[in-house]
């Protein structure tokens, strides 16, 4: 692979450096060949596969209501976001509608879920620039939402709380307070991070003008997420292909126009603010009571106590867990807004109760494409910030 | 209670309409078949006129965004592979499919990374799963699977277990 350049200086030799698979700032099992000239990335090349887990195959040989719990391993710091797609695809394709109270329980899950994505990310991104202590206050305020989580779904990250046609448990007794304790802490701990990072010189220094990628090319490169919307373009799937009663949410999608590391950090703390503010209005839009699954014999399983006493809920509830449900034949895409961006299902149904065909859109796949891009041309000290501004999960890239 | 799309129905079929109208006027080979269901629009397209028929929507419909691109293994009915491509307009807010399909004799189609190089690793994972040749692409090489893997995984003719040998443990009585 070693090619020669011309540079300021004459005719050069450039080297091959491999970076990977067990980087700790790939950020799972990435592996880049860089070729460099000097200092600076001529080429790259990202080989991925190493964490391949053939979970769309095996979803083929599942009954639909088993592969969600197969979604949750896809992108672990967004279980909730893929059961959520997942169960939005297969509810198109049933023709389900799901209770209001249900949809806004997902909204402040999945929400939840965003700001510990972001955490997390954070934390990874600062940690891999060399600001140790921002990794530790994020994993702070990460462990309160997973708390959360264990108290909603009983499980701290493969929750599988979003099914099919609704969730799983009802609220918790005491989850308000909770949740509003969470809500009032976070404003000022995301200021925390803000006073660390933001008017910080060295950030700044390996933050701005790194990693810059034109609008048309991120659209080109079908990006989507932050990273368009660092661009300069306001795609939110959120707000332009509403799911899950988001039309009735009042929030905003922060842009930014630099599109540089710096401007993506902006952004996704601007994110994290206006998930507070969603998770507001999902908390008062949530009744104490009311339904969380959908009413479909024999798709959703009866209630316990009904197939005590009734004959059809017993066998309804048998056949679900035996053979499953069968959609009619024919196929539903449906996009969501993940933390990494656009997140897309796409089942195919032969009419049978296994799917036929089962993709994802993982957005941190399509984003990683354009990291090519994104690193030509600059110092490979900067290699390791424009990797972790994608914001890439490994399980999500190979699945 | 089961309802099907009635707030998505109005103003996806609209524009879907719009596009089925323009895509046949433009060239009358262009629509095979439309296929509406819960919502979504399909449009059929001949297997040679694929990328022509991309270029268009993205040039005069403002289609900007690809946003995924997969495949359907119809194994044993032929031509078994249909090629879905899902083309979002942020202008229009508005989704379509494209699709169009590929024997299993000689799979193989016009690959869309000359229209959006966004295409280039979904058609590579299109081609390491399933096998599906793409013409032009700059770049055709397995991208999950290791490069000296024999068969493509997710074909409907490919056992969920692999063609290797189970131990005998895991299936007492059944190996031969």
């Amino acid at each position: 692979m070693t090619t020669t350049v011309e540079t300021a200086t004459g005719v050069t030799k450039t080297m091959v450096l491999n970076m990977g698979p067990q980087h700790p700032s790939t950020h799972g099992v990435l592996r880049i060949l860089l070729e460099l000239d000097g200092e600076t990335v001529v080429k790259a090349v990202p080989d991925i596969g190493y964490l391949h887990t053939g979970i769309e195959k095996s979803c083929e040989d599942k009954t639909y209501s088993q592969a969600t719990t197969l979604t949750d391993r896809m992108d672990y710091l967004n279980p909730l976001g893929n059961n959520l797609v997942y169960a939005l695809a297969v509810e198109k394709l049933l023709g389900l509608e799901v209770p209001k109270r249900a949809q806004y329980i997902r909204v402040m899950m999945v929400e939840l879920q965003r700001i510990s994505s972001h955490l997390v990310w954070l934390g990874t991104h600062a940690i891999d620039l060399g600001a140790m202590s921002v990794f530790l206050y994020c994993f702070r305020e990460r462990e309160e939402i997973l708390r959360l989580f264990e108290l909603f779904a009983g499980q701290r990250m493969m929750t599988s709380y979003i099914r099919i046609g609704g969730v799983a448990l009802d609220p918790p007794a005491g989850w308000r307070e909770k949740v509003g304790k969470l809500l009032r802490m976070m404003p000022s701990r995301i200021d925390e991070y803000e006073t660390l990072l933001t008017e910080n010189r060295i950030w700044m220094a390996r933050t701005k003008g790194v990693g810059v990628i034109k609008l048309e090319d991120a659209i080109a490169y079908s990006m989507t997420g932050p990273t368009l919307r660092a661009a300069g373009l306001a795609y939110d799937n959120r707000k332009i292909f509403p799911y899950s009663s988001y039309e009735e949410f009042e929030f905003d999608v922060p842009t930014r126009t630099d599109s540089d590391c710096f401007a993506r950090y902006m952004l996704r703390i601007a994110e994290m603010r206006e998930s507070l503010k969603i998770v507001k209005q999902a908390m008062e839009k949530i009744t104490d009571q009311g339904p969380i699954k959908a009413e479909a014999a024999g798709i959703i399983p009866p209630q316990r106590e009904k197939m005590k006493t009734e004959m059809e809920a017993l066998i309804y509830h048998f056949k679900i867990f035996t053979e499953g449900f069968s959609p009619e034949p024919g196929e539903a895409y449906v996009t969501v807004e993940s933390p990494r961006g656009e997140l897309g299902c796409f089942i195919a149904s032969d009419g049978s109760p296994k799917p036929l065909r089962c993709h994802f859109r993982s957005p941190s796949f399509i984003n990683l494409q354009a990291l090519p891009r994104i690193i030509e041309g600059q110092i490979i000290s900067d290699v390791v910030a424009c990797i972790g501004t994608i914001d890439i999960v490994l399980g999500d890239v190979d699945r | 209670m089961r309802v099907s799309e009635k707030r998505v129905a109005d103003n996806t079929n609209q524009n879907a309409n719009a596009v089925v109208e323009h895509l046949r006027a433009w060239n009358s080979n262009a629509v095979e078949d439309v296929i509406e269901f819960r919502g979504e629009t399909t449009i059929v397209v001949p297997h040679g006129l694929l990328r022509a028929v991309a270029k268009e929507c993205r040039d005069a419909l403002k289609f900007n965004l690809l946003s995924d691109a997969t495949c359907v293994d119809r194994f044993p009915i032929e031509p078994r592979f249909e090629l879905n491509y899902h083309l979002t307009s942020i202008p229009r807010k508005a989704k379509i499919r494209l699709r169009s399909r590929a024997s299993g004799e000689h799979p193989f189609i016009d690959s869309l990374t000359p229209v959006w190089p966004g295409a280039g690793w979904l058609e590579r994972e299109i081609f390491d799963l399933m096998g599906v040749k793409f013409h032009d692409h700059p770049d055709l090489r397995r991208i999950l699977m290791p490069d000296d893997w024999v068969g493509h995984p997710l074909r409907r003719d490919y056992p969920v277990e692999g063609f290797r040998d189970i131990p005998a443990t895991y299936l007492p009585g059944l190996k031969k």
